[in-house]
């Protein structure tokens, strides 16, 4: 049957170990989403202090691909094992998402 | 097998959303979909960008002069909060900790709620103002894109909404934790297009 597992008991000390890393993960997560909140606030903060456009543009795309990469490796665990095929998935996603936008935004300039 | 099985935090798999054959598939199943959501969102994206301000002449709407950067601010701010609750979610889900998941994925919906409140507001507001969807070229695109978005926010609050009504008194077990694992997924994706809504459309719109 596809649900059956191996039922596996484990020892008090193997218990105690997963679940403090499991701790340990969820402060790095904590973390990650402190960092999240910062990259956002300076994002606003520069188009609210209203710096020059050419300035402004690279540099909010840039945090927001950061942001993008902290949300898929590290909330959606993409850096966890046995997660080769679905990075795979994502960056051909990520690949063809690319070329449309490029090809699309230069139909209009040119 | 068992859909009522019971587990105890001793027995329950290290990876339980991959501890099953059917698991393993949804889980890799879901992840195509989001590749898949990647490219729909990015032609809806490159729409926009492509007409952008542009409509017939005389158009008075333009995205410099529309767009409220205060409440697009708590909207990031709240759809954000509601990534780390249901990263806490799925964190009680691997300590099979079945009482504090649903608690989190309860304030994670709660969260989605204010965030779909505030984007019907929003829309309500310009439609007042006279932008409405025939508009505009610009006016199409925008909707369509942040619309679409605000489709996959509804449609992951009613996954919540139904997954933790229909498991309410089973408990986990390893039939519907991928089911939890992949909505938290699917959550945390709805945030990833939110991060260049936020930054494409409102923050580049405010300064053009």
């Amino acid at each position: 049957m596809a649900h059956d597992t191996t039922e596996k008991i484990r020892s008090h000390a193997e218990h105690d170990f997963l679940k403090r890393k499991r701790s340990a993960e969820m402060r790095h997560q904590l973390t990650s989403f402190a960092i999240m909140i910062f990259l956002t606030l300076i994002a606003f903060t520069m188009v609210a202090a209203g710096f020059s456009t050419y300035l402004i543009v690279p540099i909010i795309l840039l945090l927001a691909g950061v942001q993008v990469v902290l949300q898929l490796y590290h909330f959606m665990h993409l850096s966890n094992k046995g997660h080769g095929m679905v990075a795979f998935f994502m960056f051909s996603g990520i690949f063809v998402a690319f070329i449309t936008v490029l090809a699309l935004v230069t139909i209009v300039w040119w | 097998m068992d859909l009522n099985k019971r587990y105890t935090p001793q027995s329950w798999p290290d990876h339980p959303e991959t501890a099953t054959l059917e698991g393993k598939n949804k889980f890799i199943g879901f992840w195509l979909l989001l590749a898949a959501e990647t490219v729909t969102f990015a032609s809806l994206f490159a729409t926009y960008l492509a007409l952008k301000d542009r409509g017939p002449s005389g158009m008075e709407f333009t995205s410099s002069g529309l767009f409220e950067l205060p409440l697009v601010f708590a909207m990031t701010m709240i759809l954000l909060t509601s990534s780390l609750t249901s990263v806490y979610a799925i964190h009680h889900m691997k300590n099979h900790n079945f009482k504090a998941m649903q608690a989190w994925l309860g304030i994670t919906v709660l969260l989605g709620v204010v965030f779909l409140g505030l984007e019907i507001y929003e829309f309500n507001h310009y439609v007042h103002l006279g932008f409405g969807y025939t508009n505009s070229a610009f006016s199409a695109a925008f909707y369509t894109l942040v619309g679409t978005h605000g489709a996959h926010v509804l449609f992951g609050l009613s996954w919540f909404i139904a997954l933790m009504i229909r498991n309410s008194k089973r408990g986990l077990n390893t039939y519907n934790a991928p089911k939890f694992y992949l909505a938290a997924l699917y959550w945390h994706f709805i945030d990833v297009v939110w991060v260049f809504i936020f930054t494409v459309v409102y923050l580049m719109g405010a300064i053009s």
